[in-house]
């Protein structure tokens, strides 16, 4: 049984462990949203109104990085004691999206470059439930 | 036809612990004074919204009107996160230009909590900016931490650069009465800040601050035959450009998870913030050579070297070199935020976009004091905030 998600929806993880971010492809026109949008097309081009649920590249390259000196402010709830929380910008290049989440913990800014390969993952919120997180990719995978 | 910029007015940022609404009205007062009216002159007024304020923030219009005493004058409020008061001021001007109103007030205001901006109160779980700190802990800081990192890895911007925006602006702000910190400021004070969001400093993001900020607006003709007494050299405002962004928006904006997907579709031919200016610039038959002057959004240090490059003082990748060369400090060939900008000034949002427009205006005028730019005739604001929002004005003498 899956741990608790902290959203509904956006990630799943499979029966071997991994996890998937979980986007919306237009049937009209190609185009990937996430988080999922439901029903009209964001493309103001495209009259589609079917959208299907597609897993995301689980690789990318990073796009930008940074960490969070201070605890941030609720509804965040910060670990205690405080260790910086470091975020990644991902580039998914198969459909084109930049995609924001956390690295897991123990990964700090300075092991991290713009362009290098991360892979998805997920991890639990100081108070429980799971959010979908980044990781320097497996150098042999 | 165009419209002109007849008074300007300020009450100091600080952090005050006072009513937004008293910020507001002072501001008001001291507009309609520098323009040599009465309030009861004044057809239209329109309220930037605060949104940290209660019912009164969301209905500014009405909340100022009062204040100032019901007049009958007509009254809209309108809310678009950092471009609420350059909005404003277009829906102002618009309305003028229609022929429907001569004279408007716009008034911003705002009373900032202590600390990061946080999401409204109460659990949002459909709120994107709820969200983004719920699930990531992802302030404002955090987003501007991206940009400037980008810039490091992409265009070799250091961590001196950005404090030497900093120190720039500080100089700048240490000669604005209205400015909040009046203090020069060094590299090496800079550096010794605490890091707030990687690679940026405490001292190279701007703080949350009280302000308020108006400007009459008036038609040409009215201006014309009510010139009571010697403002110096008519202001106009040449342009307002309030776009959106276009599909797909492929840099990740706050509050946002994602960007927009580029596999479908192909990315525009200006990302966002330059699609503001441009389109600006378009309007006013103008361009960056034409600019003596600029305000902008500096967010944070690094966000002023992106916007040199998204107004076109620059190419991409070339606003260090300009910054160190010291074209954009008082003095140099295009002072860029002479006001002492956001960093001088911390943001009160819905005032601020108005208060870019009184510092052009009083350049413009040539009372700018000891930050005066030598013979400015031609300045650009820019801003760009949440959700799609972002503005740039252009005021001519
Ligand atoms: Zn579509």
């Amino acid at each position: 049984m899956d741990a608790e998600h902290a959203v509904d929806g956006w990630f799943v993880v499979d029966a071997g462990g991994d996890a998937h971010l979980l986007g919306a492809r237009c049937a009209a026109c190609g185009n990937v949203s996430f988080p999922r949008f439901e029903g009209f097309c964001r493309n103001p081009g495209c009259e589609g109104t079917e959208q299907e649920e597609v897993r995301l590249s689980r690789r990318g390259r990073v796009w930008s990085y940074t960490n969070a000196g201070y605890p941030p402010p609720p509804p965040y709830v910060a670990a205690e004691p405080y260790t910086p929380v470091t975020l990644a910008a991902v580039e998914l290049a198969g459909e084109g999206l930049v995609v924001l989440g956390q690295v897991v913990p123990g990964i700090g800014v300075d092991e991290l470059r713009v362009g290098m390969e991360m892979e998805l993952t997920c991890g639990p919120l100081a108070d429980g439930p799971l959010v979908w997180m980044w990781r320097p990719a497996a150098a042999a995978a | 036809m165009s419209v002109r910029v007849i008074g300007v007015g300020m009450h100091p940022w600080g952090k005050w612990g006072r009513p937004f609404t008293e910020y507001g009205v002072a501001a008001a007062r001291a507009a309609l004074g520098d323009a040599g009216i009465a309030w009861t002159d004044v057809d239209f007024l329109v309220g930037a919204d605060t949104i940290r304020n209660g019912y009164p923030g969301f209905v500014a219009g009405s909340t100022f009107a009062q204040a100032l005493g019901w007049s009958g004058a007509r009254i809209a409020s309108c809310y678009a996160a950092c471009a609420s008061g350059a909005q404003a001021i277009d829906i102002a001007r618009t309305r003028i230009l229609a022929g429907l109103c001569d004279v408007a007030l716009v008034v911003g205001a705002d009373a900032a909590p202590k600390g990061f901006f946080r999401p409204v109160g109460g659990d949002r779980p459909d709120d994107p900016d709820w969200l983004r700190f719920r699930l990531l802990g992802a302030t404002n800081p955090a987003y501007f931490a991206l940009y400037a990192r980008r810039r490091m890895a992409l265009y070799g911007a250091t961590p001196e650069d950005f404090a030497a925006v900093k120190v720039k602006n500080a100089a700048a702000g240490a000669l604005n009465p209205d400015a909040r910190y009046r203090k020069a400021v060094t590299a090496a004070e800079v550096a010794a800040s605490p890091v707030v969001a990687d690679p940026l400093r405490l001292l190279d993001i701007c703080a949350t601050s009280d302000g308020g900020a108006a400007v009459v607006l008036a038609s040409e003709d009215w201006a014309r035959r009510h010139a009571g007494r010697d403002r110096g050299p008519a202001v106009r405002i040449a342009a307002v450009s309030t776009v959106t962004p276009r599909f797909p928006n492929t840099v990740l904006e706050m509050p946002n998870f994602a960007t927009d997907s580029s596999a479908a579709t192909t990315p525009p031919e200006r990302p966002f913030r330059a699609s503001i200016a441009h389109a600006a610039y378009e309007e006013a038959g103008l361009g960056p050579g034409d600019l003596s002057l600029a305000e902008v959004y500096d967010l944070s240090t690094a966000l002023e070297l992106d916007w040199y490059e998204d107004i076109g003082l620059c190419g991409e990748g070339e606003a260090e070199k300009l910054l160190r060369a010291g074209d954009t400090a008082l003095g140099g060939r295009v002072p860029v935020n002479p006001s002492g900008g956001l960093a001088s000034f911390g943001e009160a949002v819905p005032a601020q976009a108005i208060a870019q427009v009184c510092e052009l205006t009083r350049q413009l005028r040539g009372e700018a004091g000891p930050r005066q730019v030598e013979g400015a005739r031609t300045g650009i604001a820019v801003n760009q905030g949440l959700f799609g929002h972002g503005s740039a004005t252009i005021l001519t003498r």
